[in-house]
């Protein structure tokens, strides 16, 4: 074949389930004995434990305390080397295509790879087929670079869990799922790959499921999905119903004649949309359906990095740019994008500032930034919002694992008020968690300055944008740069709030940690490099490279009534006049810097400020700090309302309805049942008498209608 | 020649006294008799209806059914015997056990 090392593709997911398979076998046959006889639990299948001495497993007990003193079992040690090996080598692969694809012409950049017919029912013909294009291949690097790095950080993070392998089990599926819905070529293999990284986020957020408050948030997780997922499914209906098709190339290349016959009307693109949008509001966690991702911090750190940061809580914005030439027929659906993007963005920021658990306030951020990338989506800059996801997969899961790294020196701690003064503990975890708040408050020359300030500029002078938009934006990176600034001024600086206890153990985490955390503040601070934009010098490779995926789109947009979108876009930035584009650079940088200035004021000057502003507006720091009561309010809104209709029904319809025919049916045979069996007298005259009844009457109709023919 | 009817009507007297038998007594013997009674009727209808049609088929019939007859008294009388030992009477509304 001519496709070379393209051929493989297939490769990247199928390595990572390779693991799967090899790290469940692992965790039935080695580790789940060993554990239910620690808990003292009879084992089920008989003696499978092969592997690993007597007497480890409760090592894993003294979380916290150092290192090592237990000899590591031999199933553990290859369960450590698997998982982030078949990452890393679907990682390699991916590069080699990616390479691969880059040597082609511009336009000949898609690779659709079919491996097998998978449905086939009437004219719905779905193939399990990958693609790989300049969009999809950003996504691929990113899913399989960032999740090898956290691969390899949870194998120290995790070191004194029980449950290694099943860990491990769930975090290669997760790999699998997540690179399924990115290489996949149509909507419905997309979605095999959205719900299965759906079930390994439940998975992974309920891990510690004997935690009541986490196997709540996993089913919290699962739900709120559900309701997107259903968006999704109603979208994809639509999609079927009115493209014949459900593949990327075929869908996308018959929107503009659909478009003129006018099958395809802007109310139908509308509906098409808003449903996608909605399944991306619960996998990215926007308004109203972000209420999930806060909870879902109960998981381990390493999980909150990869799926709840980096990679899967983007999978909406993936959708969204990858259905960018359907966006832009339905105008209304851009604005809503816009505008949920926006106001999530400084709704979840301004939650942050309030927050004392570290991870938390991480949680919140990432709305924050998911926000940002819809509304760059909204404007229709969807380069820039596939660069600020990028870059954010980068900052994102270093704070995360930085983050870790810091729970893991204080024996769990997550609670930003007993912490303080830790930079002299853990310097590489200071130093690269530290490039990473300046990434994400957007310093200039850093990742989080080039793609925030392109999202910004864009939702400026984009055809879809306003200067309201990019008021919110601005206020929000403000804000940002603040509550970023007052994490590492509470964790890093100052006096010492720790337990003594704590302080004692306080330790730098080990080389499998550290590694990722060095590499990730690289990328941090290099990975914006290739998207600078043409006014500060740079050339934006980043642009040029998924031009062919979202410019044929504009092209094709433009043949429409809503004749709008990246085109348009990109001509208005080069005709706005690049004075105008560096005046509101400096002044989201200015907001910025305001955001350190006054958190460096209240956190480091004058420390007690903070308790004093909370006493004096006691209502509106309650509101906050209680996250506007916003579950409070579902709860009351609609899962009450949602219990009580259940509730309702069950009683109304399921006990008096259906039991009632059922039941009554039951009761109906029994009643006449009783009275028909006292014909059965006992006396055998009486049965012979019926038996003589009955001949007579047959005979004597016999012989009625043989007289009556 | 005596009609056919008349073998008819002398069969069916003797299956209308079996069935009045087998309906009315309690003797478990007496019903037995009064099945063979009824059999015997029906055996007459058969040969007569093979004489007057010049059909071979009726007396064939009518050996058929002896035969079943001679195996049906054999078992309903050692059946008899088995309740006999058991209840000490022969009285079929004192077999009343099954019921309801």
């Amino acid at each position: 074949m001519v496709n070379g090392i393209l051929d493989y593709l297939w490769l990247v997911p199928a390595l990572p389930l390779l693991g799967v398979v090899l790290n469940g076998a692992i965790a039935l046959y080695a580790e789940r004995p060993l554990l239910l006889k620690e808990a003292g639990l009879p084992l089920a299948g008989g003696h499978g434990a092969g592997h690993g001495s007597h007497g480890d497993a409760h090592g894993a007990a003294s979380h916290g305390s150092a290192d090592g003193h237990h000899e590591t079992p031999a199933y553990r040690k290859l369960v450590a080397f698997i998982a982030p090996a078949v990452v890393g080598a679907a990682f390699v692969v991916a590069l080699l295509c990616v390479l691969s694809l880059a040597s082609r012409p511009a336009d000949g950049r898609t690779f659709v790879q079919i491996l097998f017919p998978w449905i086939q029912a009437g004219s719905l013909l779905v193939p399990a087929a990958l693609q790989l294009d300049p969009l999809s291949s950003v996504m691929a690097l990113v899913v399989t670079g960032v999740g090898f790095l956290i691969h390899v950080y949870s194998v120290g993070y995790m070191s004194h869990e029980r449950a290694f392998a099943r860990y491990f089990v769930y975090l290669n599926l997760f790999m699998f799922a997540m690179l399924t819905l990115v290489l996949a070529n149509n909507y419905l293999l997309m979605f095999v790959g959205w719900e299965g990284v759906g079930l390994c986020s439940y998975l992974l957020i309920g891990f510690w499921y004997e935690k009541q408050s986490a196997s709540d948030a996993g089913k919290k997780a699962f739900v709120a999905n559900r309701i997107g997922d259903f968006g999704v499914l109603l979208a994809m209906f639509l999609v079927f119903w009115t493209f014949g098709s459900l593949s990327y190339t075929e869908v996308f290349a018959r929107v503009p004649l659909l478009r003129e016959s006018g099958v395809l009307t802007t109310g139908l693109a509308t509906a098409i949309t808003l449903l996608l949008f909605l399944g991306a509001t619960g996998k990215s966690a926007q308004i109203p359906l972000y209420v999930w991702l806060p909870d879902a911090m109960e998981g381990p750190t390493p999980v909150s990095a990869l799926i709840h940061a980096a990679t899967m809580v983007t999978a909406g914005v993936y959708m969204v740019a990858r259905s960018s030439a359907l966006f832009l027929l339905a105008p209304d659906t851009m604005m809503v994008v816009a505008v949920i993007g926006a106001v999530t963005a400084i709704f979840s920021a301004t939650i942050g500032i309030c927050q004392t658990d570290i991870k938390r306030v991480l949680a919140y951020s990432t709305v924050s930034q998911l926000g940002y990338m819809f509304l760059a989506c909204g404007v229709g800059a969807f380069t820039a919002a596939i660069f600020h996801l990028m870059t954010h997969a980068f900052f994102k899961a270093l704070l995360f694992l930085g983050s870790g790294s810091v729970i893991h020196a204080l024996s769990g701690e997550q609670d930003m008020r007993k912490m303080g003064g830790l930079k002299k503990y853990v310097p590489v975890t200071f130093v690269t968690m530290f490039a990473a708040t300046l990434a994400i408050s957007g310093i200039p020359g850093l990742s989080g300055f080039f793609s925030k300030d392109e999202i910004l500029w864009q939702s400026f002078s984009s055809s879809h944008g306003s200067p309201i938009l990019w008021g919110i934006g601005a206020l929000a990176a403000g804000i940002t740069a603040f509550y970023m600034f007052r994490l590492v001024f509470l964790t890093f600086f100052g006096e010492s709030r720790m337990d003594p206890e704590v302080e004692r153990h306080a330790h730098e985490s080990p080389w499998t940690m550290t590694v990722p955390l060095t590499i990730l503040a690289v990328l941090s601070v290099a990975g914006g490099w290739i998207g600078i934009p043409a006014v500060l010098g740079g050339s934006n490779r980043f642009e040029h490279w998924l031009a062919p995926v979202f410019h044929p789109v504009a092209a094709a947009g433009a043949h429409g009534v809503a004749a709008a979108g990246a085109a348009h876009a990109a001509e208005a930035v080069a005709h706005h006049s690049t004075t105008l584009e560096f005046g509101l650079m400096a002044l989201s940088v200015a907001i910025a810097l305001c955001g350190i200035a006054l958190a460096y004021f209240l956190y480091r000057v004058r420390t007690g400020k903070p308790a004093e502003i909370a006493s004096r507006w006691p209502t509106l720091y309650d509101v906050v700090y209680n996250k506007y009561y916003i579950d409070e309010f579902y709860e009351w809104a609609v899962i009450r309302r949602i219990v009580t209709f259940s509730t309702g029904l069950w009683q109304m319809f399921d006990a008096l309805f259906i039991d009632g025919i059922v039941n009554g049916i039951a009761d109906l045979v029994r009643g006449a049942g009783d009275r028909v069996r006292r014909l059965q007298g006992g006396v055998v005259g009486g049965y012979a008498f019926s038996l003589l009844a009955g001949a007579v009457l047959l005979v004597g109709y016999i012989l009625y209608r043989s007289v009556v023919q | 020649m005596i009609a056919p009817s008349a073998y008819l009507l002398l069969s069916a007297i003797l299956f209308g006294i079996g069935v009045a038998g087998v309906v009315t007594r309690k003797n478990v013997l007496i019903i037995l008799m009064s099945v063979e009674l009824m059999l015997n009727g029906v055996n007459v209808a058969f040969v007569a209806a093979g004489s007057y049609l010049g059909d071979v088929g009726g007396g064939v019939f009518a050996f058929m059914v002896m035969t079943v007859a001679a195996a049906e008294a054999a078992v309903g009388l050692a059946l008899l015997i088995a309740l006999y030992r058991l209840k000490e009477t022969v009285d079929i509304t004192e077999l009343k056990v099954l019921k309801w």
